[in-house]
């Protein structure tokens, strides 16, 4: 054993030859082409757009019609009817997700919650025009014909929250793009709560039950309390994919370019409008209108995400307890 | 009702609604398999995947054109972004050249989060524009801005599961370092790397968005630099008409497009990571 020694700590300061030159600048060549992806994105939305810009102004963002015909053109119903989706979307899916995702991490034994998660992993695999297609056929006929007649007969009665289900039922629109998105954000919400719960360590629970907490009083007052960032980095994460969700969303919203206070009533959402009128979009300003939406869009989706990935970097790196 | 039994029945309570949501959302991915084969194996037949789409008002035909569009799009895809995507994740794990990685890192991860959508605005500006026309070659310039960060960042994930004492062992027998990683590090990751892959070309091959004005849509074959079908597409068309014969077709490809995206992630989780965790980016 007289031979072994320990390796000295600086063996990468060695002399290295050609390869490992050219090796480590194609690596570099391909890491920054990413960062060029990005600029050239950045930059394309910005000169695309320019023409609308320079005609419509400020005006654009408060505009409420939409008309190309007419060259007018306003961003206000699509970034309210992107907004109100979003927020029904995940109004559903936060609770039914942090439940599951409390069932995953907290209840469910080791094996059971690992296949449970991988057929929820599934199904954040599924496409989204898949969702749009079962959405047009299952979805929609039962809005039109149970959900939302009942919704208006019950909570459309009542004084203050009643105009929010008013109006004829059509089965397309802002609830029904909720919906959609809701079902659609779940599996994210699930995966990455359930990494932040787990990631709590387990003294905490230890002691909370060795106190007499119960299982719930233990989960619900000290391990989603520690887990907190990293729960609200999975409802930033769910928000940006509702966000900039476009074919199940432009295949219920209803297409209708105006903003109503009903959640009855059809609207249209910024990725709708993109993904509908694009490849036909004439002339100057309505495709720089429509890529100056995509830049409003780009912008939402940009900080959300980055504040989530902020966030979920906080809480996932000071746990102990890994999955 | 005294504060002890008051505690246990909120306790029962809060945690049975756990299991519900739960169970509600596993069945969810149940209910849309259901419901896809309900409806879709009906109109699958041998024609779907041979012949070419009928003109309106005249039953049978299938989506011949689409598959192998889709094919097309997707495999240029995989030719751009795979090759990028993986040496640029060999750069974050073994070149770690702490700031510049970290501001690649955080761009990657942005990528990913951007909207297909807009991507799809990028290639049009980039591909069509200049070209003056829709073609396969677009979407799949789109589709391969989606999948460089995923494969990038997954690279990098599996290459650092590799233990630092076997880059050592290769090193200190006095292997270069790029021979080193090619040698040992990869090998050593590439279950994990190819399960990334996969389920990265799994996920863009279900992508519509950016495909609705790059490669548009065709009725009959396609070609690099002419407009071309592709599944998702014709889905989202068939599904939004308002014949009940092309309804019928957008489940039958809706089965056929789930069956692929489904399978292959399947099986790259279950046969090939096994026991490989995959985060999702």
């Amino acid at each position: 054993m007289a031979t072994q020694a320990v390796a000295p700590a600086v063996v990468t300061k060695r002399t290295s030859g050609t390869g490992d030159i050219i090796a480590r600048f194609t690596a570099l060549f391909f890491a920054a082409l990413l960062l060029a992806i990005a600029l050239l994105l950045v930059d394309q939305l910005f000169v695309r757009s320019a023409p609308a810009r320079a005609r419509l102004g400020w005006g654009f963002l408060s505009g409420t019609q939409w008309n190309p015909v007419t060259d007018e053109f306003g961003a206000l119903p699509f970034i309210y009817g992107t907004v109100i989706t979003s927020l029904i979307g995940m109004l559903i899916s936060v609770p039914m997700g942090l439940g599951a995702a409390i069932f995953l991490s907290e209840l469910a034994p080791a094996k059971i919650s690992n296949a449970l998660t991988f057929v929820i992993e599934l199904l954040a695999a599924i496409p989204s025009v898949i969702y749009g297609l079962l959405a047009i056929f299952t979805l929609v006929p039962l809005m039109r014909t149970y959900i939302e007649p009942f919704l208006k007969h019950t909570i459309g009665k009542a004084p203050i929250v009643g105009d929010l289900f008013s109006g004829p039922a059509y089965g397309v629109g802002y609830l029904t793009a909720g919906i959609v998105l809701a079902i659609m954000t779940i599996p994210f919400v699930i995966s990455v709560s359930r990494e932040s719960l787990m990631a709590v360590p387990r003294e905490q629970r230890e002691a909370a039950l060795a106190l007499g907490a119960t299982r719930w009083e233990t989960t619900w007052q000290i391990v989603v309390p520690y887990a907190k960032l990293g729960i609200l980095g999975s409802v930033f994460l769910g928000l940006a994919r509702a966000l900039g969700e476009t074919m199940a969303v432009t295949m219920v919203i209803g297409n209708a370019p105006a903003v109503h206070a009903s959640l009855l009533a059809p609207g249209y959402t910024i990725a709708a409008v993109i993904a509908n009128e694009f490849a036909e979009a004439g002339g100057q300003i309505h495709p720089a209108a429509l890529i100056e939406l995509g830049l409003i869009l780009f912008f939402m989706t940009i900080v959300i995400n980055g504040a989530a990935r902020i966030m979920i970097l906080a809480t996932t790196s000071k746990g102990s307890k890994r999955a | 009702m005294n504060l002890r039994t008051w505690r246990k029945l909120v306790n029962a309570t809060m945690l049975t609604v756990t299991g519900v949501c739960t169970v509600t959302t596993v069945a969810a991915l149940f209910l849309i398999l259901g419901l896809l084969i309900y409806h879709g194996a009906s109109s699958l037949s041998l024609h779907f995947f041979t012949e070419l789409p009928k003109p309106t008002g005249e039953s049978g035909g299938g989506m011949a054109n689409a598959i192998v569009g889709s094919a097309q799009i997707v495999g240029i895809a995989a030719l751009i972004g795979i090759p990028i995507g993986f040496i640029a994740g060999i750069y974050l794990s073994e070149y770690e050249d702490k700031r510049f990685a970290s501001v690649v890192r955080y761009v990657a991860d942005l990528l990913n989060g951007v909207p297909s959508i807009i991507v799809g605005i990028l290639a049009w500006a980039l591909v069509v524009l200049p070209f003056r026309h829709f073609s396969a070659l677009a979407g799949s310039v789109a589709l391969s801005v989606m999948l460089i960060p995923i494969v990038t960042r997954q690279t990098e994930q599996f290459l650092r599961e590799v233990p630092l004492a076997l880059r050592e062992g290769a090193l200190a027998l006095g292997a270069s370092k790029w021979k080193m990683i090619v040698t040992v590090a990869v090998p050593a990751g590439s279950k994990g790397i190819l399960t990334g892959m996969i389920l990265g070309v799994a996920r863009i091959a279900g992508e519509s968005a950016p495909l609705l004005f790059t490669a548009l849509g065709n009725q009959f074959w396609g070609g690099l630099s002419e407009p071309t079908s592709s599944l998702p597409v014709m889905i989202y068309q068939r599904a939004t008409s308002p014949y009940e014969d092309w309804n019928q077709q957008a489940w039958a490809a809706g089965l056929v497009l789930i069956g692929m995206v489904l399978t292959a992630n399947i099986l790259a989780r279950m046969v090939l990571a096994r026991g490989v965790s995959v985060p999702r980016g």
